[in-house]
């Protein structure tokens, strides 16, 4: 993992103390809201439904067991004793007292995180596979770009005021585990001619007008590919709406410009750039890389699971996936118990993690944007260990990619953007659904929930997709189908008229029942629909 | 009637206009007819109260009844944790915001 220099720690120690002077004069009314919403959001710090919610930045999705202690402490400390994990790999608290604030904010930086770029209209946190550094076929380990990428737009004073938010993915494998395509950019590091560089795909997103990004430079060698994404972001930030929020995203100005046209402005930009040597200097990234070197492995490892326990034996089918190292594997945790909340974990069952992580795991943690969490060093011979420490922390459930592994945004439960309840539809979802046996017979059906159409619950994206909306203030959801954040991106369709919480799990029965008559061999649900189309779905749902 | 709301500067509770006060129970809000935004304006600057508004809401059988479910909400806690709630031991709590 990469660790903090003298200049990240001071940059965030800085910052902790520039931000606990701003809460004090803000307590002190030498500061008036207007003054400081900017200056809090800069920080992480929103004001929601019920409270402020301070949400921590977890780069790349990747964590140390110091780290996720000192997350399980802060919700002990200064929350109600539970953490969110979002669609953004990154971690929400609920209930934060803006004096507490800075006090966090400096605990954070004990262990080298912020709560920096978590908000704002700047480029927010880089994402990345999960498996990254562990996958088989990733051509290289994504995180060391990720990390430039870090380093790179972190307080960028060219990109700290862009027309909107901005979202950078970097994976490295061919099958698309992060929505790379649903980036505002995605970089996909490839090989040619032994040379690794990144396809770049622009322009993606959700929210109220989602994308699939296009792909606008099929390769760019991995030296040019900071001032690639410069160019990028010079082209957007000088021509992308600021007079209208809702169009302010990149994805706008490149379908408005045409992809041809956005793609001939960036690589001018970039021809320009190259005469200016602002590449970042190589030595950096090899800097960074030894930090993502392949931990100490030990070699000659059993690959044999002794699976004589079943329900072990059902979460190893599930929930463990390969890895490139003999011996090893890789432990997706579901935070998606049955009937529970999609994402939150009490400090308990956080510091339980952090401590498999450095028992069993190298001392290294993942989150990832489906809300889960990742082991990605376990030896085979200790995953039976674990899943019993996992099992007696309501940890085990056995659901990765299935109906029950429901995405949802905190929707109006918490968030003051939300338009209806995420949260209780998932839980009843999960309750219709969630027997072992009816996940099993379903299959691979990847359903995400959003409560507003700012889209974080990634309805777009789901095989199965729901968007709460408001009715007349009353709570209405509408259903999409085909939606894949996946390497086959697509972008779910709308049924038709919206229901009620009750009737959306109706529908949703009925759409399952279509895929279950009609589906053929090895197919899954999102494969038949997209053989058959709507219309069966519709005709079951509306009669 | 109409009644005001915000959140408290330092915790970032919800809270009530309730007439001599702010208070946690939107119960004790009180009609502010067209005095809210008048009153919003004198509180945020006294630092009691940030983000203030002025919202519809009706008498009920039980009480003061914000008119949108989202203030609702607020008034109650997070349905999906009833522990959190300003009800919670009431079992049937998170119905009252529908």
């Amino acid at each position: 993992m990469y660790r903090y220099d003298s200049y990240d720690q001071s940059i965030v120690d800085a910052r902790v103390e520039e931000f606990r002077d701003q809460v004090q004069r803000r307590l002190a009314g030498q500061l008036t809201e207007d003054q400081f919403k900017p200056l809090r959001l800069m920080n992480g710090l929103y004001l929601q439904l019920h409270a402020y919610m301070l949400r921590v930045a977890i780069p790349y999705g990747t964590l140390n067991a110091r780290q996720m202690r000192k997350l399980g402490e802060i919700a002990r400390k200064y929350d109600k004793g539970y953490g969110h994990f979002t669609t953004r790999t990154n971690l929400q608290y609920n209930w934060i007292k803006l004096a507490d604030a800075p006090d966090i904010l400096a605990e954070l930086a004990t262990v080298e995180m912020h709560a920096i770029q978590t908000s704002g209209n700047c480029i927010r946190n880089i994402s990345s596979d999960q498996y990254a550094g562990v996958a088989a076929d990733e051509v290289a380990d994504p995180r060391p770009w990720a990390e430039l990428l870090r380093q790179w737009s972190t307080f960028h004073p060219e990109f700290t005021y862009l027309p909107r938010k901005f979202k950078i993915c970097v994976i490295a494998s061919e099958e698309d585990r992060a929505a790379m395509r649903l980036h505002d950019i995605g970089l996909k590091l490839v090989q040619r001619d032994g040379r690794i560089g990144a396809e770049v795909y622009a322009g993606g997103g959700m929210g109220r007008t989602p994308m699939v990004g296009p792909l606008i430079k099929d390769f760019v060698p991995e030296d040019e590919i900071v001032s690639y994404l410069e160019a990028c972001l010079r082209v957007y930030n000088r021509y992308g709406r600021r007079d209208n929020k809702f169009k302010a995203r990149i994805k706008i100005l490149v379908h408005e410009l045409g992809v041809e046209e956005y793609k001939r402005q960036v690589e001018e930009e970039f021809a320009h750039m190259r005469t200016l040597g602002l590449n970042p200097p190589t030595e950096e990234l090899d800097r960074i890389r030894p930090y993502f070197a392949n931990p100490a492995y030990e070699q000659g490892l059993s690959d044999e699971i002794d699976r004589s326990d079943p329900a072990f034996a059902l979460w190893v089918d599930r929930q463990v996936a390969a890895h490139k190292q003999p011996g090893y594997a890789i432990v997706n945790i579901s935070l998606k118990p049955r009937g529970g909340i999609p994402g939150d974990a009490s400090a308990e069952q956080i510091e339980l993690v952090a401590d498999l992580a450095e028992r069993y795991s190298i001392d290294e943690l993942r989150v990832t944007h489906a809300q889960n969490l990742v082991l990605p060093h376990v030896k085979k011979a200790d995953l039976y260990a674990i899943w019993q420490k996992l099992d007696e922390a309501g940890l085990a459930e056995a659901n990765l990619d299935l109906i029950g592994d429901i995405i949802a945004c905190p929707g109006l439960d918490y968030c003051s953007l939300a338009n209806a309840r995420s949260i209780p539809l998932a839980q009843k979802l999960s309750d219709r659904f969630g027997s072992p046996e009816r996940q099993k017979e379903l299959g691979e059906l990847k359903l995400k929930i959003s409560g507003c159409i700012n889209a974080c619950g990634h309805h777009h994206a789901g095989h199965i997709g729901i968007l709460g909306v408001d009715r007349k203030g009353v709570e209405n959801f509408q259903l999409l189908l085909g939606g894949s954040g996946a390497q086959d991106a697509s972008l779910g369709q709308i049924t038709g008229p919206g229901f009620s919480e009750d009737g959306v799990v109706d529908a949703i029965e009925k759409v399952t029942n279509v895929y279950l008559a009609e589906r053929e061999e090895g197919e899954r649900f999102l494969d038949t629909y997209r053989r058959l189309g709507m219309k069966p779905f519709k005709e079951a749902i509306y009669g | 009637m109409k009644i005001l709301t915000g959140n408290d500067l330092g915790t970032g509770d919800v809270i009530w206009w309730a007439g001599d006060g702010w208070s946690r129970h939107v119960g004790d809000s009180v009609d502010v007819a067209d005095k809210g935004e008048e009153l919003a304006r004198a509180e945020e600057a006294a630092l009691r109260v940030v983000a203030p508004y002025v919202i519809d809401a009706t008498v009920t059988d039980e009480g003061v009844r914000p008119a949108h479910i989202k203030d609702r909400i607020r008034a109650l806690g997070p349905t999906v944790r009833p522990d959190l709630t300003l009800k919670p031991n009431d079992a049937d709590t998170g119905n009252w915001v529908i």
